[in-house]
């Protein structure tokens, strides 16, 4: 089990493994570790030991539409893991989890909910000297079913958030304080973030994601620091329903996990559109100080 | 006009090669030959290449020859693709005169990784070359 995350107070800690946890359970037929990065020379170069990688672009999204793999693409990613319904999927990357988490994420909208993201990310297990391999795995293929995509509990589309934002709904927005404010960070002729317009989503509370690791070794923080900063510091309140952004949608993954997962959130949503679409839209209220 | 030499030659010898996962294998070989910057931390704010995660940083000064040096320090051991940038920037500019970076282009990023970086990967990439081009600017 997963030993000293129990101690720290989530809703759900088994969705929390460490990397002990992980070490020990390399050889466990019914674990399937999975590596997410945003750097594709990362899981190449090395990765934990039978780990698969699952790259965002190729595998998560569609390569035409701006939208998420489906049934069938899903069910042809599972079998390529050897996945079954039962398998445990354990997440772990670059960038403190992003991209596991967004991983993980998109793993949901298929109700794949036996789904754990290992504790500090790669960079833990790197730092902790544990085993590294070139190697790819070679597990059989599996026969994998899965539901259609569903997008109605986990996923937030603009104009949900925009009814949302009329209500003086909650959102959280993780990006950088630099982007929250709208405060130009680019190079000279450089596009600000891919997006037209800079600011925030009216209404929207400034939480950096990094806000709920620790810098040291980029673990989560316990559920009482957690609370503290975003029911306390922040004013969100649990019973209240939540949407999460950033950019792409990648970092507010991030912040989704720990709201609904290490804080317990009943509804907490991850709008994927996020500022490349919001700050592009025609028309869309914008706030900046 | 073209790269200068090495990273032209380079970039297109990589072209050369369809598969992704043989490309991805010569990009981490040359991401091994990178060599880290010989600065004292911590580095100075105004050194570090903006918008890139992979806390990059450059110093580019002139040697007594009036030739370019160039130091990158990569401060995230999983910048990976940062290193292995930085190791053919190197290559093309490291001991040639100051002109030779206007020879640069952050358009290597995409002819190094392709289009399947993420907004942010590519932005700190992208701007990596820009900074290194601007030092380069400054010099002449």
């Amino acid at each position: 089990m997963p030993g000293e995350i129990e101690t720290r107070g989530y809703a759900h800690p088994t969705k929390l493994v460490s990397t002990d946890w992980v070490a020990e359970n390399l050889e466990n037929p019914n674990v399937i570790i999975v590596e997410s990065n945003e750097d594709p020379l990362l899981y190449p170069s090395s990765h934990i030991p039978g780990a698969y990688e699952v790259d965002w672009t190729l595998d998560l999204n569609d390569q035409l539409v701006r939208d998420y793999l489906d049934k069938s693409g899903f069910e042809s990613l599972m079998s390529r893991l050897g996945a079954t319904n039962d398998s445990h999927i354990v997440f772990y990357g670059d960038k403190n989890n992003w991209w596991a988490c967004y991983a993980f994420w998109v793993f949901q909208l298929f109700g794949h909910t036996n789904c754990s993201i290992m504790d500090g990310g790669r960079l833990k297990w790197m730092n902790e000297q544990r085993p590294l391999v070139i190697d790819l795995p070679n597990n059989p293929t599996s026969t994998y079913t899965a539901p259609e995509r569903d997008d109605t509990t986990e996923r937030a589309f603009r104009d949900e958030v925009l009814a949302h934002v009329k209500n003086q709904g909650q959102l959280v927005d993780v990006r950088s304080p630099e982007e929250f404010t709208g405060a130009r960070t680019h190079m000279p002729d450089y596009p600000n973030e891919g997006a037209l317009r800079s600011g925030h989503i009216p209404g929207a509370k400034s939480v950096p994601w990094a806000t709920a690791v620790n810098p040291a070794n980029g673990t989560f923080k316990t559920a009482e620091e957690l609370r503290e900063i975003y029911e306390n510091q922040k004013a969100l309140s649990p019973d209240e329903p939540t949407i999460a952004y950033c950019r792409i949608g990648e970092r507010s993954s991030h912040t989704w996990f720990v709201l609904k997962y290490l804080l317990g959130h009943p509804n907490v949503k991850n709008y994927d559109g996020s500022w490349t679409e919001w700050g592009n839209s025609v028309g869309l209220p914008i706030e900046k100080p | 006009m073209p790269y200068p030499q090495p990273i032209q030659e380079f970039v297109e010898n990589l072209s050369f090669i369809e598969d992704r996962a043989e490309r991805i294998q010569v990009l981490i070989e040359l991401s091994r030959s990178y060599k880290p910057a010989n600065q004292e931390k911590p580095y100075p704010a105004e050194n570090r290449v903006p918008g890139c995660e992979s806390e990059v940083y450059t110093w580019l000064t002139l040697t007594p020859e009036k030739t370019l040096n160039l130091e990158i320090a990569v401060d995230n051991p999983q910048g990976i693709s940062a290193m292995a940038l930085a190791a053919l920037i190197a290559s093309g500019i490291q001991n040639q005169p100051p002109q030779i970076a206007a020879q640069l282009d952050e358009e290597l990023v995409y002819g190094l990784f392709g289009k399947e970086l993420s907004m942010g990967k590519t932005m700190g990439l992208t701007n990596l070359v820009r900074q290194v081009k601007a030092q380069a600017n400054n010099l002449t």
